[in-house]
């Protein structure tokens, strides 16, 4: 399979592909890891007139700690994030996620933010950045803009970049004490996408109260979903079985899977629920 | 249109011309006549066109050769002068590491770039690390004791029995 004609430019600056993206609009596609758009292109799902590849751009690869938040650049690649010892030590959600995601091969070239911007629910770290209450960071030619992880996903394969925006950096707020998380995802065979994912973040107080919390669903939903209601339950309270299976149910109510090879409506919802109850459990324990 | 790109492969500098939709795979095999590198499932599942693109295992059928303009490429071919065995092609052979062979060439290049990272794997992450090439005759067992004979070889160490083991 061989991808449909089309002109390729590989800027060495931000403003040069920016500006090619200007001159383009539409046409054109941002290629970073690649994974996702090649494989759309060999099957002919996407055409794009003009590949902007981004990877001769110095500047966007980078994980640190800074002003209160992890930063991470869009073209940070998933072995990066899979194997940082920031990372693996504050955020073992990236740790769950990564190992999960594809394949080794797959992780050395994939990037968390191509991950992001192809707007996928299928994809792993939308889930993530939801639990984590993570900011994206456009950049287009009017500069940069932050965008909150709520209001980024829109719809199948939309996000809220402007078609000159290039999402250049995530940040995600660093956890306080007693915070933990974890994500995990049913799937049939490695590398496969999810038949359903949760991810979950806890913050808990000295008296084991929730102070905080995030869980966002994997491929059960049109667009990355929040799991709002099961959330709500836990807030305030301090974590009991019963709240951690209402919570559980609220998110296998509220999600919209649709029935595939993967498995049937019901059974996603079934899923759903099993995996937020794990996640909690996972995160209380790793958080205390 | 196509343009000129400079790459090394297995050493060697080749500047060529190529289409921007060519596939890293199709360079490699086709214009540089490289055919150790396998096309198996052409949807980056299968793992059996992994190659070291600057040293990191990548699916060259997921790759645009253009991408790789600049690079530095290795395939099965330049693990070993010809009459000679890198360690992981010995192990290979001596753990009957394949069967009928399809898979091999990425099985190796993709157990290098893990054993450069973990020279001392144990088997549960031996099978994570090669979690992305498919070895349809199902010799996973053998695939894991030839990536443990390479690791022990590389590392000057005695290497473990060759002797088969049924499971």
């Amino acid at each position: 399979m061989i991808p449909a004609t089309f002109d390729y430019a590989a800027p060495a600056t931000l403003d040069e592909a920016i500006a090619l993206l200007e001159k383009h609009g539409d046409e054109a596609k941002i290629l970073a890891g690649g994974h996702s758009l090649i494989p759309m292109m060999k099957l002919r799902f996407a055409s794009p007139e003009f590949l902007i590849d981004i990877n001769n751009i110095p500047g966007l690869s980078y994980i640190r700690e800074e002003d209160g938040y992890l930063k991470i650049g869009a073209l940070t690649r998933e072995s990066d994030l899979e194997h940082n010892p920031i990372v693996k030590a504050k955020f073992p959600i990236f740790t769950d996620a990564t190992k999960l995601i594809a394949d080794p091969q797959v992780r050395n070239m994939g990037t968390i933010g191509g991950n992001l911007a192809h707007g996928d629910a299928a994809n792993d770290h939308p889930a993530v950045m939801l639990a984590l209450r993570a900011e994206v960071v456009a950049t287009g030619p009017n500069g940069q803009r932050t965008i909150p992880i709520d209001a980024f996903f829109f719809g199948f394969y939309m996000t809220a970049l402007e078609p000159s925006e290039i999402l250049t950096e995530i940040r995600i707020p660093l956890p306080g004490a007693g915070t933990s998380n974890a994500y995990h995802k049913l799937e049939r065979k490695v590398g496969d996408y999810a038949t359903a994912g949760v991810a979950v973040q806890l913050a808990l107080d000295s008296q084991g109260v929730c102070r905080e919390v995030g869980i966002g669903l994997t491929n059960v939903n049109p667009t990355p979903m929040r799991a709002a209601r099961s959330e709500d339950v836990l807030r305030g309270q301090k974590i009991t079985d019963e709240l951690i299976a209402q919570a559980a149910k609220f998110a296998s109510e509220d999600c919209s899977p649709s029935s595939d090879l993967r498995g049937d409506e019901a059974y996603k919802r079934s899923m759903v629920g099993v995996l937020v109850k794990r996640m909690i459990r996972k995160a209380m324990e790793r958080a205390s | 249109m196509k343009r000129d790109i400079t790459i090394t492969v297995n050493g060697e500098q080749h500047t060529v011309a190529v289409e921007p939709r060519t596939l890293l795979v199709h360079l490699i095999r086709e214009q540089l006549a490289l055919t150790g590198t396998h096309i198996g499932c052409d949807t980056s599942s299968c793992g059996a066109c992994t190659i070291l693109l600057d040293g990191k295992s990548i699916k060259s059928c997921t790759v645009l050769a253009i991408q790789a303009n600049g690079k530095s490429v290795q395939t099965v071919e330049g693990l070993a002068a010809p009459g000679s065995m890198h360690p992981i092609q010995e192990g290979f052979k001596e753990c009957h590491g394949l069967q009928c062979g399809f898979c091999t060439p990425g099985m190796m290049m993709r157990a290098i770039e893990l054993l450069e990272h973990n020279p001392n794997p144990t088997e549960d992450e031996i099978r994570w690390g090669i979690s992305g090439n498919l070895c349809r005759c199902t010799g996973y067992n053998n695939i894991v004791r030839a990536i443990q004979y390479a690791g022990a070889k590389l590392q000057g160490q005695e290497t473990p029995s060759t002797e088969p083991t049924f499971v």
